[in-house]
């Protein structure tokens, strides 16, 4: 089984610039391409999971640095974020978008270039696709579920979410910082998740996640030429630290066997899926 | 040279505009085509027969059609309407269901008759409930990419390409926004990407807490939140980046 997809390189990175650092779930990679995309005028515009009240999750199309640093870190909860793609092109009449997704969602974004039967003139605006690591998500509910009822903090109340060390962390305005087991949490995850076989976000032009990296720095695969070009041009900008994949712990293994696990437990569920005559996307 | 129809049913001409609005590529495939009949686009090539009592000037619809670009639904009511539909299959290799009306019903699902200035109009169904479509492309109207995309698969004969459309021809005649309920939430498969809010074409989805709700009073059976969604269909195509 193929555990990446495909890939040209992969390397470890983060931001240089210490706002972003600060703001940012682990590297910054996400935030850091947008702005360089947004200042260089490669992007103009993006599109990104903004953080509502109650750390609720909502796709925003934004056009300024400040407005990405403020959607910055991660939600573990649903933002359609291809909902406002046509919005970006016809209502803020953007050329060139940058769209992040997880590796669903980068998914819909390959079908709707390759299909654009209900996107007129949109496949052609879309200028950098990113991807982010992702094992499943959990419904805003579900997500609600965890951090008030195990982790004892109100959803107004929290600042940063995070999964690590088997953990789903929880972290206050406060100072207050809970752990939920992540058996705990298994029962809020979406059950549409379990399908799913792509854990690197296998169609980006870049994905990156936290995984495989040391704390504060993410890995990220280059996918495409498009990719790589821009990737390139961010690490000749100085906007971007890289390190050799092979040189960093917990290194490239540790995505392996996460990428592995993802596949083959959600492999056997579609089987299950379709010898009960239910459907699977083919 | 492969030939090219655009054959008007019961259509808002949309699909039409979406068609020419394809400018500098439509160009790049009428080199490789031959457009032997179609609303403005083709120079009018009409029948004159005359009898005793009367002189009929018709235009008629072509022999030897390759590719037949359908467009809007069939009117049962309306003998002319029949006439044609039944012709283009008689003398087309390849029927292509344009967009919604023709594909689906689309909006003209919702006539029932007793208008102005055809009241005796009332039964309007996809081209499909009459003769046998190869492929639809469901729209309304649908993108000029899309249009572009399926002629240029269709004269390359890139079979795994059209394959969506040869299937949407075959089940999707009853498409609706309840599809998206239907075949993706209650079979858990719904993620909330979002691409059905995106693509429906009358604004009839918003996105609840991370999924679909559909409006259906303002849905109008074009069917492309089904169509688009990449959990009911994912070609293996798709995965081929580069």
């Amino acid at each position: 089984m193929n555990p990446f997809g495909n890939y040209k390189t992969v390397i470890s990175a983060r931001a240089t610039d210490k706002e972003i650092l600060k703001k940012a779930q682990d590297g910054g990679i996400v935030s850091a391409a947008y702005i360089y995309g947004l200042e260089s005028k490669l992007l103009d515009g993006v599109i990104v999971a903004n953080t509502e009240d109650g750390f609720n999750a909502a796709p925003k199309v934004a056009t300024t640095p400040e407005e990405v640093l403020n959607a910055a870190g991660t939600k573990y909860t649903v933002s359609p974020n291809v909902s406002v793609l046509k919005d970006a092109v016809r209502e803020y009449a953007l050329e060139k978008v940058g769209i992040v997704g997880t590796p669903c969602q980068v998914q819909a974004i390959r079908k709707l270039i390759k299909y654009p039967m209900g996107f007129r003139h949109t496949d052609s605006k879309i200028a950098l696709v990113m991807g982010i690591f992702c094992m499943e998500n959990f419904s805003y509910e579900g997500m609600k579920a965890i951090v008030e009822e195990y982790a004892g903090i109100r959803m107004d109340d929290v600042l940063k979410t995070d999964i690590g060390k088997g953990k789903f962390w929880v972290y206050s305005k406060y100072g207050d910082v809970k752990s939920v087991k992540l058996k705990d949490t298994h029962m809020y995850e979406q059950k549409s998740c379990h399908i799913c076989t792509d854990y690197t976000a296998e169609l980006a032009d870049i994905s990156t996640g936290s995984v495989g990296s040391p704390d504060g720095w993410s890995t990220i695969f280059i996918r495409t030429e498009k990719g790589e070009a821009y990737i390139n041009k961010m690490v000749e900008a100085g906007v971007l630290e890289t390190k050799n994949i092979d040189d960093v712990k917990p290194g490239l293994d540790l995505v392996q066997k996460l990428s592995l696990q993802k596949k083959e437990k959600n492999e056997k569920e579609i089987v299950q899926r379709r010898e009960l005559g239910l459907p699977v996307p083919y | 040279m492969v030939k090219i129809a655009h054959i008007h049913m019961s259509g808002c001409t949309g699909c039409l505009i979406s068609l020419t609005d394809t400018y500098e590529k439509l160009l790049d495939i009428l080199g490789s085509v031959e457009l032997v009949y179609a609303l403005t686009l083709a120079d009018e090539k009409t029948e004159i027969t005359e009898t005793d009592d009367k002189i009929l000037i018709e235009r008629k619809i072509p022999e030897g059609i390759d590719i037949a670009l359908v467009e809007g639904s069939v009117c049962l009511d309306d003998h002319h309407s029949m006439d044609d539909i039944l012709t283009t299959r008689k003398n087309s290799k390849i029927v292509v269901a344009l967009g919604a009306c023709a594909a689906s019903g689309g909006v003209t699902r919702f006539a029932r008759g007793g208008q102005m200035s055809q009241p005796s109009h009332a039964s309007f169904v996809p081209i499909g409930d009459v003769i046998k479509v190869d492929l639809a492309l469901p729209g309304c109207p649908p993108s000029t990419e899309s249009i572009v995309k399926l002629l240029t698969a269709a004269l390359e004969g890139d079979m795994e390409y059209l394959e969506p459309f040869a299937e949407i021809a075959k089940y999707g005649k009853d498409a609706c926004g309840c599809d998206v309920i239907k075949e993706v939430i209650n079979k858990s498969l719904c993620m909330g990407c979002g691409t059905c809010a995106a693509a429906c074409q009358v604004n009839a989805i918003d996105m609840v807490e991370g999924k679909p709700n559909i409006n259906s009073e303002f849905c109008i059976k074009c069917g492309i939140c089904s169509a688009q969604c990449p959990r009911v269909r994912f070609p293996e195509i798709i995965r081929k980046l580069e």
